[in-house]
C-alpha cells in the first residue's frame, strides 16, 4: 500500500508531518467556513494524491468548480446521486484488471447520497466488500438543494422541510455499516483533522470496504457564524452527541479524544452545542430532554460495545 | 477455424463477450436476460475468461460499475432487459452523455403493467436519445457478431460512445440456432488490445482530470455537439467495422440497413429485429405471386440510417413501417422516425403495430400487411392511423 512518507499509521501524527502539497486547490467554490473543504483538504494530505474521487450529487460537485476547471488536484468521476459506491466498485475492478490496484478509490458523498438515496448501492458495496474507501461527510441535511431534512438530520433540528423541528432521530449510519461486518468503520469530525487523517490512512492500509462517517457542521445550513465550524464540531464531540470511534475488523475502539466522555460528568451540557446554532433556536425543554436521553442511550450502547469487544478479544 | 455451435441468443451474447475479452462485467439478473449473466459467471469462475465480475444489487449499480470500469480504460460489459433497463435508465444516459465506451446487450421485453416477460421494443426505444449506438439483431448469429463489432466501434477514437445490442425476448434469447463462433485469434486481431484505450479520458492520479463537473450554458452545447459528431462518425465506423468483420468471418455487415429485394420493389416494409425473418419469407412468397415487395431492415436505430432510407424508399408506391412498440398519442416510434427521415420524398407511409407483449407475428401477418399496402397503393388511398395487426375484437 501507499507507504506514506510522513506519519504512516502512527497514531500520534503531527500537523507538521503532513505533506505541504494541496489537493483541494485555492479558488474552490465552497461557502465560507465549509466543513467539506476542511475534509477534502485533509483527505488529500492523508493519501498524498494517490487516489481518485467518486462524487455523487452533493455540495462537493459545486466546490469542485465549473468546467473547464476543477479545484480537485486528483482525478474525479462525477456520478449520479445514488450510484457512487457501485461506480467506485467498477473503477476498482478496472484498476485491478489493469494492474493499477494500488490506486485508492474514494467515494466522497454527503449524508443524503449516503443515508437516503444511495443506501442500497452502499449496502451492496459493503456486502460485496468492495475495496474502496467510502467517506460520508455528514452536514445533516440536503444542503446543496437548500437545507432539506435527510435521515441524518438530528432530532428537533430545523430544516426547510421540518420547519417545526425534525420529529425523528438521526439514522445511525456507522452502526448500519458495522452490521455489514466490513473490515473498517470509523467516525470522525472535521473539528479533529488529525484524527481524521489517521483514520483515512488506516482505512487505506486495509483491503476491502472501509466506511468513515465525517461529522461536518455546516454554517449555512445549521445557522451559525462561518468562523465557528470547528467550535461547533468540537462541541458535538464534547457533548457526547458525536462520539468518535473505530470498529476495526469487528473490534470497537473508542477514540482517545472521547475516552473521558464515558463518564457522563465529563460531557459538556448539550445546551452549549444547541445554543450557538440557529437550527435549534426553537427547541423546547421537552425536545432538549429527549436529546439528552438520546445521548445517554448512545453512550450506554458504546459502553456495551466496549465490553463486548474486550470479551471477544479476551476469548481469542 | 471457426466452429458452429447450437446457441441461444443469450449464449451467443455470452460467447461474444468472452471472445471480446471483456475485463469488467457487472450485471443484475432479470428474465429473460438471466442466462447471459449465468453463462458469463461460468466463464469467469472456470477461468476461461479473465474478467472481474461485480455482482451488483441492481441494474442502476450495474451500469454505474460499468461506467466506473470504462473510466479506467477497462473493457466493460453488461446485459439487461425491460424493467432492468428502466431502473438503470439514469445511468444509461450518464454513459451516453459522458462518452463512456462500453457495450450492453438488451433483451427486449415489454414493460409492466400488466406483467409480461415477452418481447416488445419500448424498453430500448425509450433510450434512443441517450447517446448510445443502438443495434437490433435479427438472429443469434447477428447477436454474436454485433456484440464483437460493438467493441471495435465504441473504442474507435472517432466514436467513443456506448453501444446497445437489442435482441428479442425468447424469440432470440431462448431459441437455439446454429451460430458460427470465430477463432479467438481472429477476434484478438480484430479488436484493440483490451484496456489499451486512453480516450476520451481515463482516471489517472498522475494526470488528474475531472469528468462531468458543473458546466455553464456557455460550454454545454459544445459538449452535446461532440456526441452528435461521434454519432455521425459512427455511421462510417460501423460500416468499416462490419466490412473488416466480413473479411475475417465471411459475414459482411457493411451497411446500416439490410435491403431485402427492395431494388425493383413498389412496396417496401421497414422493420427491425427478429421478425424480419418472417417478413423476408413473406416477401419471397409474394414475389412468387408476382407482387413487387421488399423488406428494409434497419440494423441501427441510432445513428439513424437517413441516407439509406431515403435512397431505398425514393420512387416507391407505398412504404409500410412495422413497429413492435407504441408511443401513446402518436403511434409507432419507428413510423414517426421513418416519416421524418423521408420528409420531402413523395411517398405515402402507413404504420402497423404488432407483436406487443410477445404476441406472435406470423408469416400470415406479414402477407396480410404487404397485401394491405398493395391494396392501398392500387386504390391510391392516403395513409390511415396505425393499423394494429391481429388485434382481437377489431376488424
Amino acid at each position: 500500500m501507499g507507504g506514506f512518507k510522513g506519519g504512516g499509521l502512527n497514531m500520534s501524527i503531527s500537523i507538521r508531518s503532513l505533506t505541504l502539497n494541496e489537493y483541494l486547490l485555492p479558488g474552490n467554490a465552497s461557502c465560507p467556513g465549509c466543513p467539506a473543504s476542511i475534509g477534502l483538504r485533509m483527505l488529500g494530505k492523508a493519501l498524498e494524491g494517490r487516489y481518485v474521487l467518486v462524487i455523487p450529487a452533493c455540495c462537493s460537485t459545486i466546490i469542485e468548480g465549473p468546467y473547464p476547471k476543477s479545484s480537485y488536484g486528483v482525478p474525479v468521476l462525477n456520478i449520479a446521486f445514488a450510484a457512487s459506491p457501485s461506480a467506485a466498485a467498477g473503477i476498482k475492478a478496472g484498476f485491478e484488471v489493469l494492474g493499477k490496484g494500488d490506486i485508492h478509490v474514494v467515494v466522497w458523498a454527503g449524508d443524503g447520497g449516503t443515508a437516503d438515496i444511495g443506501m442500497a448501492s452502499l449496502s451492496g458495496a459493503a456486502e460485496r466488500n468492495d475495496d474502496i474507501i467510502y467517506i460520508c461527510y455528514d452536514n445533516e441535511a440536503y444542503m446543496n438543494t437548500g437545507i432539506q431534512r435527510s435521515s441524518a438530520t438530528p432530532y428537533a433540528a430545523w430544516t426547510t422541510t421540518t420547519i417545526t423541528g425534525k420529529s425523528e432521530h438521526k439514522k445511525n449510519l456507522p452502526m448500519i455499516m458495522a452490521a455489514h461486518k466490513i473490515p473498517y468503520v470509523a467516525t470522525a469530525s472535521v473539528a479533529y483533522p488529525l484524527d481524521f487523517v489517521v483514520k483515512v490512512r488506516k482505512a487505506a492500509s486495509i483491503r476491502g470496504m472501509k466506511y468513515i462517517h465525517l461529522h461536518s457542521p455546516c454554517p449555512t445550513g445549521w445557522r451559525f457564524p462561518s468562523d465557528k465550524t470547528v467550535e461547533v464540531g468540537r462541541l458535538a464531540v464534547q457533548t457526547g452527541l458525536w462520539p468518535l470511534y473505530e470498529i476495526d475488523h469487528g473490534v470497537f475502539k473508542l477514540s482517545d479524544i472521547c475516552k473521558p466522555l464515558l463518564d457522563k460528568r465529563n460531557r459538556k451540557p448539550i445546551e452549549e452545542y444547541i445554543k450557538i446554532q440557529g437550527r435549534f433556536s426553537r427547541i423546547s425543554k421537552e425536545q432538549l430532554a429527549e436529546l439528552e436521553r438520546y445521548v445517554e442511550s448512545l453512550w450506554n450502547e458504546i459502553a456495551l460495545m466496549i465490553e463486548k469487544s474486550k470479551m471477544s478479544e479476551g476469548g481469542c | 477455424m471457426a466452429k458452429t455451435e447450437i446457441l441461444t441468443g443469450n449464449y451467443a451474447v455470452a460467447y461474444a463477450a468472452k471472445l471480446s475479452r471483456v475485463q469488467v462485467i457487472s450485471a443484475y439478473p432479470i428474465t429473460p436476460q438471466t442466462s447471459i449473466v449465468e453463462k458469463l459467471d461460468e466463464f469467469v469462475e472456470s477461468g476461461e475468461l479473465n474478467a472481474k465480475y461485480v455482482r451488483v444489487e441492481s441494474e442502476h449499480s450495474a451500469m454505474a460499475a460499468c461506467i466506473g470500469a470504462a473510466a479506467t480504460g477497462a473493457r466493460a460489459f453488461t446485459a439487461t432487459s425491460s424493467h432492468g433497463l428502466m431502473y438503470m435508465s439514469e445511468l444509461v444516459w450518464w454513459a451516453g452523455l459522458g462518452k463512456f465506451p462500453l457495450v450492453m446487450a438488451v433483451v427486449c421485453r415489454a414493460l409492466a403493467p400488466p406483467w409480461s416477460i415477452w418481447s416488445e421494443h419500448n424498453d430500448v426505444l425509450a433510450h434512443r436519445d441517450s447517446g448510445w449506438i443502438i443495434f437490433f439483431a435479427e438472429d443469434n448469429q447477428e447477436v454474436l457478431d454485433l456484440i464483437i463489432q460493438s467493441y471495435r466501434i465504441c473504442e474507435d477514437e472517432r466514436v467513443l460512445q456506448p453501444v446497445m445490442v437489442a435482441l428479442d425476448a425468447f424469440i432470440l434469447s431462448h431459441t437455439s440456432m446454429p451460430v458460427s463462433i470465430p477463432e479467438q485469434s481472429d477476434i484478438d486481431e480484430y479488436l484493440p488490445t483490451p484496456g489499451s484505450r486512453r480516450k476520451p479520458f481515463i482516471l489517472d492520479p498522475d494526470d488528474p482530470l475531472t469528468h462531468g463537473n458543473l458546466t455553464y450554458p456557455e460550454y454545454f452545447m459544445e459538449i452535446r455537439y461532440e456526441i452528435e459528431k461521434s454519432m455521425n462518425s459512427a455511421r462510417r465506423v460501423i460500416i468499416e467495422a462490419g466490412r473488416r468483420y466480413g473479411e475475417i468471418t465471411g459475414r459482411y455487415y457493411d451497411s446500416l440497413v439490410e435491403d431485402y429485394r427492395c431494388g425493383d420493389a413498389d412496396i417496401v416494409l421497414v422493420n427491425v429485429g427478429s421478425s424480419c425473418g418472417d417478413a423476408k419469407e413473406a416477401v419471397d412468397l409474394l414475389r412468387d405471386e408476382g407482387y413487387k415487395v421488399g423488406l428494409l431492415k434497419l440494423r441501427t436505430v441510432r445513428p439513424f440510417p437517413f441516407e439509406d432510407l431515403r435512397r431505398i424508399c425514393s420512387g416507391k408506391r407505398y412504404i409500410g413501417v412495422f413497429d413492435r412498440n407504441y408511443s401513446f398519442g402518436y403511434g409507432g416510434i419507428l413510423h414517426c422516425e421513418v416519416s421524418s427521415a423521408l420528409s420531402g420524398i413523395k411517398v405515402p407511409i402507413q404504420g402497423f403495430i404488432g407483436g406487443l407483449g410477445g404476441r406472435d407475428i406470423t408469416l400470415d401477418d406479414y402477407v396480410w400487411v404487404f397485401k394491405i399496402l398493395v391494396d392501398m397503393a392500387d386504390r391510391g388511398v392516403e395513409p390511415k392511423p396505425p393499423i394494429w395487426v391481429g388485434l382481437r375484437g377489431v376488424v
